[in-house]
């Protein structure tokens, strides 16, 4: 069987998967033993697929692709999984929600994410994209004594069945009315204007707007944010973020390209409502989980304005974002896990009051994140919103540009009283010290990569201008 | 390719910066560590500046020691050059930012080390406005200066801080996110955003109105002109001695230079167009801001006030595109630099000593201090433009400029400067002259050394070039020739240059 081989990171990831399960299984306490063979894992998985001979292919009847575009993804999939999980250990231990499920099923949901960024089929694409949300349900609600977990994850689970249903029944519609389940039948039959096909790519398009929380499908976000122990919101920002966003490149560019003005303006609408709503409703929060909610339906967005451009600059503009974004976000929750006073984890922004007495160098590397999440140069993040306003204004969409850009001020407006808070303010009690080196080197790398990212901006641009969708 | 000058006294700054960062640990409010390593760094900066001076080519309009390297590859290149224009304002920053590093001995009580930091690193982002020829590294350099000084106005503010700090990012902010849309435009229409290429290129008439609209919104604001200037009153006010220096002094000249590289060289026949707008803007920052002044009762509120009246000058002799004018608006930018930076420095000289910015808890200051009564005196006079000191120059020659366009406007400009001379020295007679009423000011001692040195280096500064305006206009005379003939053979006229 010679398509094995191009299986190779799946099929590790599964059945080390259940091998770590067996253990976890017959070893009392072992939490820290799964924890480590997970990270590892995911180091190995890296491994292979860096290493391995790119060659673009299709197997499996067509349904499973492999090319440049779904081995980065699949990279930054891994990456942000590794860093996350390397930040959150310690308050997972503190909280008590050592439970050795939880990095099995943060695994199984990366394994989910994989099959959908891979997949190149409807009915394979709706396994992966439900596997790996089974795994977010229960990640939401790990924290079982917690009510607030509890009640993030029914409703986490509740609005996330309905948009799955909503998303299946898109998918049946397009196998009606184009006669195939194959993304790339599914376009050659989509040429001619075709009401049926319409209707399912707007389910599906909604399908996808929930599981990237894009307004007007963002209403769980918030809740589900700040209910959710910190180390599954963290996990919650960006990790599925990548993989819907990219989904939602395949199917744009995939089986929807003949009817790209039937679906433009639904993404514009989307793009404008989710940047005014992220930065409005983020102004008046008072929990830095919340307000990170927020934050994340702002910065989806900008990264469907890219899509929404409808050109190839347009979609690699998006993933250049999307990169960006994690790396701040990662940066950003490593600030927050190191808010803890006297054994409790903090979520009040007000509890930063100060901070930069106390914790010069955290408050520091905060301030940086934040300047390069409102898109302030010479950061990161204005490079990111550089490269979408590049391929926005280059459709002359300039509405969407202007409006957009008008939005970043206004999302600057809470980013910046973040860093009021923690400079302008008098100190509060400080933090608790603790010495964790993965947190401190996680926001080190972040900090240093969001600072210097203006001396090579286009690094990103040359990986991905291998991409090809096509 | 040569020694790459101009990037060398962009980033001096910024490796400056970190050095204090990566050896300075003391916290200590006395770190004279932290102070010698800056100081020493915009010295040596001053002194590239000033090599730069010297070996600059005064006979040329073209961009000199020109840098050029692929930045975002496909798109933009990094690009440094300077003409006799830039160079000018690359000097003064060079030169106002060690008279703040050594202001800060007085003025900064608290977190001296970042204070420090935040000034060199807006120096470098300062610096690289001046020197960049691409519209994308300029966004950058311009935007990234609202961090360092949203941080030194929020965190060594007065009481009002954190109000003033927003309404300074958010406004300046807004006023610029319009220019990135014109810049990424301006690409997509042209191919480019090398500056130099688009002056050749140059881009068709009916793109330009929207577009220097755009940069218009960024540039008022910045300047600012009636009737976006409101953040800067309460910016100056609540913004510590350095900062409030740092931003009259040179972060207002950005938007004066970008009116001349980019509004005037980019769009000429809109610039033409909206110059009645402009006109009218001026006229109105330079009275009623006037007016306005004269009616405070903090000392720096009315001197940002009449900053916003002075740069209203500036912008009317810029749209006059006559050599008079655009000499004249940028000797009046180099000479507010001074002036404005002096005055400020006078205030901060008081308020260390007293606590108060209030006219009013002032008074017969001369009988106690007579010295800094002295030099206080000289920049008064020269922010009224008195002859003999470079504010006279600026004011004259723009007024002569505007005289040759519009007789209206120069009269009514003409105007302001009488009550400039109103508010300015009925400001000096209420603070220095009168009786001493306060008792606690009898304490209070005259300048000490480092204050005497900031305040005697820019009253030498003010006085020389108000009797000898040569080395600045012969710098920028050749420059500014080809800028106005450039603009003259852009909307079509016939050239006429006296």
């Amino acid at each position: 069987m010679p398509f094995l081989k191009f299986l190779i990171p799946e099929l590790l990831l599964s059945i080390s998967t259940f091998a770590l399960l067996l253990i976890g299984v017959f070893i009392k306490n072992s939490f820290e033993i799964v924890y480590r063979l997970s990270i590892i894992l995911i180091m190995l998985i890296l491994l292979i697929i860096l290493t391995s001979d790119i060659e673009n292919t299709k197997i499996f009847n067509d349904s499973f692709t492999i090319d440049n575009f779904s081995i980065y993804s699949k990279i930054l999939i891994l990456l942000s999984s590794f860093f996350i999980l390397l930040i959150s250990k310690q308050y997972i231990s503190d909280t008590k929600n050592n439970k050795f499920e939880y990095p099995i099923i943060i695994l199984l949901s990366v394994l989910g994410m994989f099959i959908m960024v891979s997949s190149n089929d409807l009915i394979l694409f709706y396994l992966g994209l439900e596997l790996q949300s089974l795994g977010l349900y229960v990640l939401a609600s790990i924290d079982r004594d917690n009510i607030k977990s509890s009640e993030a994850g029914l409703k986490y689970f509740i609005l996330s069945a309905l948009a799955s249903g909503l998303l299946l029944y898109g998918c049946s519609l397009l196998y009606g009315f184009s006669g195939s389940t194959n993304f790339e039948e599914i376009s050659r039959n989509t040429g001619n204007f075709n009401i049926g096909t319409i209707f399912g790519m707007v389910f599906v398009l909604v399908g996808l707007a929930f599981k990237v929380s894009a307004v007007p499908f963002h209403m769980w976000t918030p809740d589900v944010y700040q209910g959710a122990p910190t180390s599954v919101t963290a996990f919650f920002s960006v990790v599925p973020k990548v993989a819907g966003i990219v989904v939602l490149i395949k199917f744009m560019y995939l089986p929807f390209r003949g009817i790209l003005d039937q679906w433009q303006y639904i993404l514009v609408f989307m793009s404008i409502a989710s940047m005014i709503l992220g930065s409005v409703a983020a102004m008046a929060q008072t929990n830095i989980k919340r307000l990170m909610a927020y934050s994340s339906i702002g910065h989806i967005g900008y990264a469907i304005a890219g899509i929404a451009a409808g050109t190839e600059n347009g979609f690699q503009s998006t993933i250049v974002y999307i990169s960006i974004y994690i790396a701040m976000n990662l940066g950003a929750f490593g600030c927050i896990f190191l808010m803890r006073r006297g054994g409790k984890y903090i979520e009040e922004i007000e509890e930063l009051s100060g901070s930069s007495k106390n914790h010069p160098l955290m408050s520091l590397s905060l301030l940086i994140i934040l300047f390069s999440l409102a898109g302030i140069p010479p950061l990161a993040g204005f490079f990111a919103k550089f490269y979408i306003f590049m391929a926005v204004i280059e459709s002359e969409m300039y509405t969407l540009a202007i409006i957009g850009l008008v939005s970043t001020v206004l999302s600057a407006f809470y980013y910046i009283r973040i860093v009021k808070v923690m400079y302008f303010d008098s100190p509060k009690k400080p933090f608790e010290k603790f010495k964790n080196l993965k947190i401190y080197g996680s926001i080190l790398i972040s900090c240093v990569f969001l600072v210097s990212f203006f001396l090579y901006p286009s690094i990103f641009n040359q990986i991905i201008s291998n991409i090809v969708v096509n | 390719m040569n020694f790459p000058i101009l990037s060398s006294v962009t980033f001096l700054p910024l490796i400056g910066a970190l050095f204090i960062f990566l050896t300075q640990n003391d916290a200590d409010e006395k770190n004279r560590g932290a102070i010698y390593v800056s100081l020493f760094t915009s010295f040596f900066n001053l002194f590239i500046a000033l090599f730069l001076w010297y070996s600059f080519d005064n006979n040329t309009s073209d961009f000199q020691f020109v840098e050029e390297i692929t930045w975002i590859s496909g798109l933009i290149k990094y690009k440094f050059g300077i003409d006799g224009i830039s160079i000018l304002f690359i000097i003064l920053t060079a030169f106002i930012t060690p008279i703040c590093i050594i202001s800060c001995i007085n003025s900064v009580k608290t977190r001296l080390k970042e204070f420090l930091i935040a000034l060199l690193v807006l120096e470098t982002f300062m610096i690289g406005v001046f020197c960049s020829l691409d519209l994308v590294v300029f966004y950058l350099f311009f935007e990234a200066g609202l961090i360092p000084m949203f941080l030194i106005i929020g965190i060594w503010g007065g009481p009002r801080k954190v109000y003033s700090a927003f309404k300074f990012f958010l406004f300046t902010l807004l006023g610029s996110v319009l220019m990135l849309v014109a810049i990424i435009a301006i690409y997509w229409t042209t191919g480019t955003t090398d500056v130099t290429q688009i002056y050749e290129i140059k881009i068709p008439e009916e793109h330009q109105y929207l577009l220097w609209l755009a940069f218009f919104s960024s540039f008022a604001v910045k300047l600012p002109m009636w009737p976006v200037h409101t953040w800067l009153p309460d910016a100056h006010v609540e913004a510590p001695t350095p900062g409030s220096v740092v931003l009259a002094a040179i972060l207002l000249k950005m938007a004066g230079y970008g009116f001349l590289r980019f509004s005037v060289g980019m769009f000429p026949n809109a610039s033409e167009y909206f110059t009645p707008l402009i006109f009218a803007l001026s006229v109105i920052a330079v009275i009623y801001t006037s007016l306005v002044a004269l009616m405070q009762d903090d000392m720096k509120k009315l001197i940002a006030y009449s900053s916003v009246a002075h740069m209203g000058f500036v912008t009317m002799g810029i749209f006059t595109f006559n050599t008079q004018g655009i000499e004249g608006s940028i000797y009046q930018m180099i000479s507010h630099g001074l002036i404005s930076a002096a005055l400020f420095l006078s205030v901060g000289v008081l308020y260390d000593r007293t606590n108060s910015r209030l006219i009013k808890s002032y008074g017969g200051l001369v009988h106690i201090i007579p010295k800094y009564s002295l030099l206080f005196m000289i920049f008064a006079l020269a922010a009224l433009g008195l002859p003999g000191t470079s504010g006279f120059i600026g004011e004259f020659l723009v007024l002569v400029g505007t005289f040759k366009v519009n007789f209206l406007v120069a009269i009514v400009a003409s105007i302001g400067v009488i009550l400039a001379a109103a508010y300015i020295l009925w400001l000096y007679k209420r603070v220095v002259f009168g009786k001493l009423d306060n008792i606690q000011l009898k304490k209070i001692k005259d300048i000490n050394f480092s204050e005497g040195f900031n305040l005697i280096t820019l009253s030498l500064m003010v006085l020389f070039f108000g009797f000898y305006p040569e080395p600045i206009l012969e710098t920028i005379k050749v420059s500014v020739d080809n800028l106005i003939s450039n603009y003259n053979f852009d909307v079509g006229r016939k050239i006429t240059l006296k």
